[in-house]
C-alpha cells in the first residue's frame, strides 16, 4: 500500500464527510497560527492526543504517515534554537549562531506547534478516499464539478506516471544512455515523462468527453455527499481545541501574537 | 437487420431507446497543422440497429472517424471539417452523451478509482437522477459479465476487465450508437475473448446501432452483420455482408494488414531459412538462467526457478498468464534490473571478456549489498554498462513511447550509435540499412510519437537493431498489429535469427511462436 492511497477501515471517522475532515484541519490551524507561544500549542497537542485513538489508525499506520512530520519538527526546532532571536541569557555564541533564553523557549514553541498543526491534518488526510472529497467540494461546498473532477481523474495517472518513469530508467539504460550524467540523464527522462503525461491526460479527457463529461446537460451525483451531525461534531472538536488553546495561552499571558 | 429484431416488449421497455443511424455525406477531416487529409470525400450511411465491422489499412482514418461520430473530435482549433456528419439526423456535437465510445487502451479511459462510480461516471454527466443511476450500474456490469463490487478498486482490475467496465460505464448510459475503436488491441488472447464475449451480449441485449473498429475479423465475424471497408484517404472500398466482402476483396484485405481469416500473412513460407532441427547444440551458448528469481520492486519476487539457456540463432519465446512476471524475467535477462536470486551467467562469447583473465573490468560498479551472488561482474549483464550492453543485448519495450528518446526517427536510430562512438559514415550507413529493411526511410524526419502503431513498433525494432546485439529482447513485439506489420517483423526476426542473433521473445501470439519459436518457457502457472 503505498503512503498516496487512503487507509479503510470500520471506524467511525472513516464515514465523515472528507469535506468536515478538511474544515476541522482548517480551523484547528487557524487558531494555532495567529500566536507563537508554547502554550497554546502544548495545550492543542495535550487535547489532540486524546483524540488520536479514535483516527481510525493503528500505531504504525500513524508513524508511517506522520513521519515526515517527527522529522520536520525537530529540525525546524533546531534552526530556531540556533538562530532565533535573541533575548535573555546568552549561552552559546558562535559567528551567526546565539542560543538565548528567547531561542529556547522559541525553538520548544515551534516544535510543539508544527506537531499540533502538522499532525491532526496528517491524520484527518490520510482517512480521506479523493472520490469522497471531491463529491464534498462539489456537492458541500459547491465547487466547479469540471474542475473538482478534473483533478480527481488526473490524481489517478500518479500511480501510472510512477510506472513510466521506472520505463523510462530502463529504456534509457537499453538505449545506451545509462552512462551519462545524473542530472543530464534525468533532465532527459524528465521531459519524456512530461510528454507521455500530456499524451495520457488528453486521451483521458477525450474518454472522459465521450462519457459526456463537460457537457450542457446539469450533473447529478451518483453519491451524496452528506454533512449531517458528525460532520458537524468534529468540525466544532477542531474549532474548540483551537479556541481552548487559544484562551488558556491568553489567560496565562503567554500569548504572542504574530501579527500586532 | 435494422431495427426492432428484438420484439415488441423489450423495445418498449427501453421507452426513448430507438437506435439512432450514421450518416456521412462528402465528409472530410485534416487534422491540425497537417497538409493532407486524414479522410475525404466521405459517403456512407449506416441505418438504425445494424452491427458494423469497418476496416482499413493502418491510416485509413478509422480512428478519426468514430471520434467524430462521437463528437469528441473537437473544434475548429483541432482540425478542419468538410462535408456533413450525422447521427440520427443531428449533428453529433448535439448529440454528445447518446453516442457511446470504447478507446483501445485500457488505462487511458478508466476515470474513477471504483468499479461501482467508473459505470456511474457516464450517467451523471448525463443528469440521471441517483435512484436511476445504481441499478443501472448493476445492470450494466451484469451484461459485461463482470460479477465485481462496486468498490473494488479499478487499478486492480487486468487489461480486459478494465475494457469490459469502460464498456459498461458506455452501455450504463443507454446510448444509441456504441462505437468501438480497436478495444482488444492492447489485450492478450484471453482478454480478447473476454472482451468480444462482452459486446456480443451486450449487442445482443441492445438495440443500439454497433461499429466496430478491428483488424482481427476473424473475432469480431459472429458479433457483426455488416462490414465496410475504407479507403485510405477517405471512400468506401468495400461494403456489405461480412461472407460476401471477405470472399470477394480477402485477398486485397489481407495485403493491406486486415487478419482475414485462412489467409497466412506469411503467404505459405517459411518465416526461416534453416529448418529448427539443423540448428541446435553446435550453436555457442550466449546466455543462462539456472534458478533465476526475477523481482521489479526489491523484495518481491515475481517469478522463480527459472532455468533457461539463450544460444546465437535460437528463438526463445516466454509465455504463461498475465501477472507470472514474463516482462520482469525479459528485463532481467535483458540486463536491465538486477535478479533476485539464483545465478544468470553471461558466456565469454556474449561479453567477449575471458574470465580466465580473472580481473573484473569495472570494479567500481560494484555497489555493496545490491550484487548477492558469485558471478563475475563481467558474466552478469546487470553490472555492465549501458554502452556494453547495447551490442549484446537489445531490448524492445512493449511500449514503443517509452523507448523513444528524440525528437526524429533518424534520431531515435542515430541515438545508440552515437552511445557506440561510431564514425559518422558508418552511422550514416547503419541507418540507411536498417531505415530501408523496415521501410521508414519515407519517415526519418517524423516525430516518433506522430507514427502509427505499426510504424512505431518498426521504428522501437530498428532502433535495437541497429545496434546489432547478439541477443534481441522483446516484450509482446506483436500486440496489436495488422497483419502486415506481423509479417515484416516475423520475417525480420527470423532473418536475424538465420544470422545468428538469439531471440528471446515474451508473447501471447501462437502464430508468432510457431513461425519462430525453438524453444518455449512457461512461466508461473500450471
Amino acid at each position: 500500500m503505498s503512503i498516496l492511497t487512503p487507509i479503510r477501515g470500520t471506524a467511525r471517522i472513516y464515514t465523515v464527510n472528507p469535506v468536515a475532515k478538511l474544515a476541522a484541519a482548517l480551523l484547528l490551524s487557524g487558531f494555532l497560527i495567529v500566536t507563537i507561544d508554547w502554550v497554546s500549542a502544548a495545550v492543542a497537542l495535550v487535547l489532540e492526543s486524546l483524540l488520536f485513538a479514535n483516527a481510525g489508525l493503528d500505531g504504525r499506520a500513524f508513524f508511517r504517515r506522520t513521519a515526515a512530520i517527527w522529522i520536520a519538527a525537530p529540525l525546524a526546532g533546531l534552526t530556531t534554537l540556533l538562530y532565533g532571536v535573541q533575548d535573555g541569557r546568552t549561552y552559546v555564541e558562535l559567528w551567526l549562531i546565539h542560543i538565548s533564553d528567547g531561542s529556547i523557549v522559541l525553538a520548544i514553541a515551534t516544535v510543539l506547534r508544527i506537531l499540533a498543526i502538522g499532525l491532526p491534518a496528517v491524520v484527518l488526510f490520510a482517512t480521506i478516499d479523493p472520490t469522497d472529497l471531491a463529491d464534498g467540494l462539489a456537492q458541500v461546498w459547491h465547487l466547479p464539478s469540471r474542475f473538482v473532477l478534473g483533478a480527481l481523474a488526473g490524481l489517478r495517472l500518479i500511480s501510472l506516471f510512477l510506472d513510466d518513469w521506472r520505463q523510462l530508467e530502463l529504456a534509457r539504460r537499453a538505449r545506451g544512455l545509462g552512462d551519462t550524467g545524473r542530472v543530464r540523464r534525468f533532465a532527459g527522462q524528465a521531459f519524456a515523462l512530461l510528454v507521455l503525461s500530456l499524451r495520457r491526460g488528453s486521451k483521458l479527457a477525450t474518454a472522459m468527453e465521450a462519457r459526456g463529461f463537460g457537457g450542457s446537460i446539469t450533473r447529478t451525483w451518483a453519491r451524496e455527499s452528506v454533512f449531517g451531525s458528525r460532520e458537524w461534531l468534529l468540525v466544532a472538536i477542531g474549532a474548540s481545541i483551537g479556541a481552548i488553546a487559544l484562551a488558556t495561552s491568553i489567560a496565562t499571558g503567554a500569548v504572542r501574537f504574530v501579527v500586532g | 437487420m435494422p431495427i426492432g429484431t428484438h420484439g415488441e416488449d423489450t423495445a418498449a421497455a427501453r421507452d426513448e431507446r430507438a437506435a439512432a443511424g450514421l450518416r456521412a455525406e462528402n465528409w472530410g477531416w485534416r487534422h491540425a497543422g497537417r497538409s493532407s487529409w486524414a479522410l475525404r470525400g466521405l459517403d456512407l450511411v449506416i441505418e438504425p440497429g445494424e452491427r458494423v465491422l469497418l476496416l482499413g489499412a493502418s491510416g485509413a482514418g478509422k480512428s478519426t472517424l468514430m471520434h467524430a461520430f462521437a463528437g469528441v473530435l473537437g473544434g475548429a482549433d483541432e482540425g478542419e471539417e468538410e462535408g456533413e456528419l450525422l447521427v440520427g439526423g443531428r449533428r453529433p456535437e448535439e448529440t454528445r452523451g447518446r453516442v457511446g465510445l470504447v478507446l483501445q487502451d485500457p488505462d487511458s479511459q478508466i476515470v474513477l478509482a471504483r468499479v461501482g462510480d467508473d459505470v456511474a461516471f457516464g450517467c451523471e454527466n448525463l443528469g440521471v437522477p441517483r435512484d436511476e443511476i445504481w441499478p443501472r450500474v448493476g445492470k450494466a456490469l451484469a451484461e459485461v459479465g463482470l460479477d465485481l463490487a462496486l468498490d473494488r478498486p479499478t487499478s486492480a482490475l487486468s487489461g480486459g476487465q478494465k475494457q469490459r467496465v469502460a464498456l459498461a460505464g458506455v452501455i450504463a448510459m443507454r446510448p444509441d450508437v456504441v462505437l468501438l475503436d480497436e478495444p482488444t488491441a492492447n489485450l492478450d488472447p484471453a482478454g480478447v475473448v473476454e472482451v468480444r464475449d462482452a459486446v456480443a451480449g451486450v449487442v445482443r441485449a441492445s438495440n443500439a446501432t454497433f461499429v466496430v473498429i478491428e483488424h482481427r475479423v476473424d473475432v469480431w465475424l459472429d458479433v457483426v452483420d455488416r462490414v465496410i471497408v475504407l479507403e485510405p484517404g477517405g471512400g468506401v472500398l468495400a461494403d456489405g455482408d461480412p461472407a460476401t466482402v471477405l470472399r470477394e476483396r480477402g485477398e486485397e484485405l489481407a495485403a493491406g494488414g486486415v487478419w482475414v481469416p485462412g489467409a497466412d500473412p506469411l503467404g505459405g513460407g517459411p518465416a526461416r531459412e534453416r529448418p529448427v532441427l539443423e540448428r541446435a547444440v553446435t550453436h555457442p551458448l550466449l546466455l543462462e538462467a539456472a534458478a533465476l528469481a526475477v523481482e521489479r520492486v526489491p523484495g518481491t519476487v515475481v517469478a522463480d526457478c527459472i532455468d533457461v539457456r539463450v544460444r546465437a540463432g535460437e528463438a526463445t519465446a516466454v509465455t504463461g498468464p498475465n501477472g507470472a512476471g514474463k516482462s520482469t524475467l525479459a528485463l532481467t535477462l535483458a540486463g536491465l534490473i538486477p535478479r533476485a536470486g539464483g545465478t544468470l551467467v553471461a558466456t565469454p562469447e556474449l561479453s567477449g571478456v575471458d574470465p580466465a583473465d580473472g580481473v573484473p573490468p569495472r570494479p567500481r560498479l560494484l555497489r555493496l549489498g545490491r550484487w548477492r551472488h558469485d558471478v563475475t561482474p563481467a558474466a552478469d549483464p546487470a553490472r555492465w554498462t549501458s554502452r556494453a550492453l547495447l551490442t549484446r543485448i537489445g531490448t524492445v519495450f512493449q511500449d514503443p513511447e517509452h523507448q523513444f528518446v528524440s525528437g526524429s526517427v533518424r534520431g531515435e536510430l542515430e541515438v545508440s550509435l552515437r552511445a557506440l562512438r561510431l564514425p559518422p559514415e558508418e552511422i550514416a550507413e547503419r541507418v540507411a540499412d536498417v531505415a530501408g529493411r523496415l521501410r521508414l526511410e519515407e519517415l526519418l524526419d517524423a516525430n516518433p510519437y506522430t507514427l502509427s502503431g505499426g510504424e512505431k513498433r518498426r521504428l522501437s525494432v530498428a532502433s535495437a537493431l541497429v545496434a546489432r546485439p547478439r541477443i534481441l529482447v522483446l516484450d509482446e513485439p506483436t500486440f496489436g498489429q495488422d497483419s502486415r506489420t506481423w509479417a515484416e517483423l516475423v520475417r525480420l526476426l527470423g532473418e536475424q535469427l538465420d544470422r545468428g542473433t538469439a531471440v528471446v521473445a515474451v508473447t501471447h501470439d501462437r502464430a508468432f511462436i510457431e513461425a519462430l519459436a525453438d524453444q518455449v518457457l512457461e512461466v508461473g502457472g500450471s
